[in-house]
């Protein structure tokens, strides 16, 4: 291996063809879906994911359009309460859990630490594949005989045993899709662990790749709990066996606290990997080192632990004993340092810096700016005296629609324009990006903010059903979702439209501010990524020439 | 430089971050019976006279035997890695057959243990269970599903070792492929010699020129005591690892289910 010195302005292997233009043995789609190369399958995972997201999409502005006044409007209680599960199950399990860590992280965790490729591409390959049947399972589960699932997408014991639904296949479509999460966290702590470029220390690591690998170890360690958690709910409903039902001595506590052990923790698995994107999109757009690397980094790892300890403040109401639940409140504050950690350090960043109010830079701002109110709210919600008053509340649903969309999901959207130009090797239409970026700001806050007003005016989450008094806020939202839904096209479309007529964008680092690694190759890269292994002699966001800046 | 490093990828193995790997799948093992250990936990402890009578219809002589079983297979599958170590492959196929076996046999007490239980009206859902408390209906819950799930994990165990019987009847032997756009254009021009012990040259090839299409190289070799290298029992080892936390798994069910009368 040469002494090859990567520097910000460093063009290698200028020469080679992009990946999407090497020729395997494969073509056509088989290329794609029996390829072991991360680029592709990020990519799959991508396509796959922004399908049921808008899938997921279409469900919630069914729920809206039928809260849009009291009474029955377009669905009859029963199918609001399958619409809310499918819709739960659909965006948690199908969009934000296995988000930007699959798609996006698949793609760049190799990039971003001067790897050729994870360390088991063929588990890699694998994890794809598991995540295409479970999706399958998924979406067969809402069609088969019985029913979609009706449960809310906790399956909460004793109702997932009882209902008549098809709870039992969804059940299975989690486990599945379980094990693929495993897989992937697997692969990409153990990539992290082996596959770094010489010279690429634990803290030169890029900030995403830190959050990916915080992320890895939460997704190992929590998603066997609620595999076979899920397993005994299908058992319990085939075979009778009495763990989870009261009539036979069982205990639906337990199934919370199972439950919640890996659904609280999968809360950090979909926004760690989002303040990853967020930290490499503030350090680009304003043209500086991130500030508080170190911090930002173990702060990843204290969220990762410490959010592993706090899964029954979900679970206030259920009649857990008065130290549990003060150990739980005061464990949830102490997740609150962290997360300040970060926005102080990204605020830090941006002072001094000179901004460019890029597509992506105005995605990460709404991610912080929507993040602390979800953040803020989350610590009402962890003391005690409030979770019990507004607990089952909208208050809760508006908290986590603002932690995962107004979150991970912005994030994700700036993340997909400020990779854009280095997935696909063109550059999107400035403009439409811009004003869906704006409809998507304006529809999403009009959508949830009066949310956290009906929440405390005590209206209950997943009724159809609402008193005449809480209409215009209703309205408001029902509106909120319409503009919503507008950016979104408008943002998808234009992502569409530039894949093939974007300005050709084929320079290393088009934004003119990128430090890590994955701006050191061609956009997009070739199949091996890098034409040597670089040896790394910097930190992560420094220059090298000029120092530290 | 460049090249040996690029042809050297499809062949690099990183054999520490495959046992990282397995390590770590291994833990969501332990997470997965966690879960379930857990229950056992709570409701022991909530109905400790109910799980005490209810361990007493277990035969605690099946399970004695069974424990036997396992703990033996483990040392098989030991000797099976040791025989490779000392480049002994027969020894080595000959313990993973006997580990293989050990796991049938495992699997056919369970049967009939089961197979009694079920004759006597004890399983999930049934009538005879109705009547009993409500702690020995969660017992026998907990019992089928642990015991289930596990022998499920020694199925999976044995299919993977049965893998492994083919794989060292097999190894050790090497393929090496240069195809076009892979490694190709890095051996054109070269040929391919043999030498014979006197130094002569046995047989050569044509020089590679631009007719070839892709290059295949199967070697086979047999590894001797202290010349063995860590790819010919790397894949055997973790195999190994995924059949002693079956084993261990088993060593706590045991005494959890059979032996609190």
């Amino acid at each position: 291996m040469g002494n090859h010195v990567i520097t910000a302005d460093t063009a290698a292997g200028a020469s080679e063809t992009n990946f999407y233009h090497v020729k395997s043995r494969w073509s056509g789609l088989a290329a794609w879906i029996f390829s072991t190369d991360h680029k592709r399958i990020g990519l799959m995972y991508l396509f796959l994911m922004l399908s049921f997201f808008a899938v997921g999409v279409t469900l919630g502005f069914l729920l809206r359009m039928e809260l849009i006044a009291p009474g029955r409007n377009i669905m009859s209680a029963q199918t609001y309460n399958s619409v809310f599960t499918v819709h739960g199950v659909i965006m948690i399990f199908l969009f934000v859990i296995p988000g930007m860590s699959a798609s996006l992280g698949n793609f760049f965790l190799p990039l971003q630490i001067g790897a050729k490729d994870v360390m088991f591409p063929r588990l890699n390959l694998l994890s794809w594949w598991l995540f295409l049947i479970g999706s399958i399972l998924a979406v067969t589960s809402l069609f088969a005989g019985g029913g979609a699932p009706d449960t809310g997408w906790t399956f909460y014991a004793p109702y997932s045993i009882r209902t008549g639904t098809n709870v039992t296949l969804a059940a299975f479509a989690v486990l599945v899709l379980g094990f693929s999460s495993i897989l992937t966290g697997l692969n990409f702590v153990t990539t992290v662990h082996r596959m770094r470029a010489p010279g690429m220390g634990f803290f030169r690591l890029p900030l995403f790749t830190w959050s990916l690998y915080a992320t890895g170890w939460i997704q190992v360690i929590a998603t066997p709990v609620v595999g076979i958690t899920l397993v005994l709910i299908m058992v319990e409903r085939t075979l009778g066996i009495g763990v989870f039902d009261p009539a036979k001595g069982g205990d639906p506590i337990l199934y919370q606290h199972l439950f919640w052990i890996y659904s609280h923790p999968a809360v950090y698995i979909m926004i760690l990997p989002a303040m990853g994107a967020v930290s490499e999109m503030i350090s680009v757009h304003s043209r500086r080192a991130i500030f508080g690397y170190k911090f930002i980094a173990m702060s990843s790892v204290a969220i990762a632990l410490f959010g592993s300890l706090v899964w029954a403040h979900h679970m206030s109401v259920s009649g857990n004993s008065v130290v549990a639940n003060f150990i739980f409140s005061l464990l949830t504050m102490i997740v609150a340092i962290p997360s300040a950690v970060k926005i102080f350090n990204w605020v830090a960043t941006l002072y001094k810096g000179s901004i460019a109010l890029e597509t992506p830079m105005l995605f990460a701002l709404q991610f912080i700016f929507q993040f602390m109110i979800a953040g803020l709210t989350g610590m009402m919600i962890g003391v005690l005296s409030v979770d019990v008053h507004v607990h089952d509340t909208y208050f809760i649903v508006a908290h986590f629609h603002y932690t995962m969309f107004g979150g991970m999901v912005m994030a994700m959207f700036g993340a997909m324009h400020h990779w854009f130009p280095k997935m696909f090797g063109r550059m999107f239409h400035q403009l439409p990006s811009k004003i869906g970026w704006f409809l998507i700001f304006v529809g999403f806050n009009t959508l949830y903010l009066p949310m956290f007003i009906l929440g405390w005016q005590g209206m209950p989450r997943r009724y159809y059903d609402y008193l005449p008094e809480y209409q215009n806020l209703q309205v408001l939202s029902t509106v909120g979702s319409w503009i919503l839904i507008v950016g979104i096209i408008i943002m998808i479309a234009n992502l569409l439209h530039s894949l093939k007529h974007g300005h050709a964008c084929t320079v290393n680092d088009p934004w003119g501010g990128g430090r890590t690694l994955e701006w050191s190759v061609p956009s997009p890269p070739p199949l091996e990524n890098f034409d040597e292994i670089p040896t790394i002699t910097r930190d992560a966001y420094h220059a090298e020439r000029t120092g530290a800046r | 430089m460049n090249t040996a490093h690029s042809v050297a990828l499809h062949h690099h193995k990183d054999y520490t971050g495959s046992k990282i790997g397995i390590w770590l799948f291994l833990m969501t093992e332990v997470l997965l019976f966690g879960g379930m250990f857990l229950l056992y936990a709570v409701y022991r402890s909530n109905y400790a006279e109910d799980f005490h009578a209810a361990a007493n219809e277990l035969d605690t002589l099946v399970g004695t035997v069974n424990t036997m079983i396992l703990l033996t297979s483990s040392l098989t599958m030991a000797l099976s890695i040791a025989g490779i170590h000392h480049g002994n492959r027969k020894l080595a196929i000959i313990m993973l057959i006997l580990t293989v076996i050990f796991g049938g046999w495992f699997m056919v007490n369970k049967y009939f243990e089961w197979g009694a239980k079920i004759a006597h009206g004890i399983y999930p859902g049934s009538e005879v269970l109705g009547h009993h408390p409500k702690g020995e209906l969660i017992f026998f819950g907990l019992y089928f599903t642990m015991t289930g799930l596990h022998g499920v994990h020694v199925i999976v165990g044995m299919i993977l070792l049965t893998v492994m019987i083919f794989k060292v009847l097999n190894q050790p032997r090497k393929k090496f492929e240069f195809v076009d756009g892979m490694g190709l254009e890095r051996v054109l021009g070269g040929k391919f010699i043999v030498k014979g012990k006197d130094g002569g040259e046995v047989w050569s090839s044509d020089e590679l020129d631009d007719s070839v299409q892709s290059v295949k190289i199967d070697v086979k070799y047999w590894p001797v005591k202290k010349r063995f290298r860590i790819a010919d029992f790397n894949q055997l080892e973790n195999s190994g690892l995924y059949w002693h936390i079956v084993d261990i798994i088993w060593i706590f069910l045991f005494p959890l289910f059979y032996l609190i009368t």
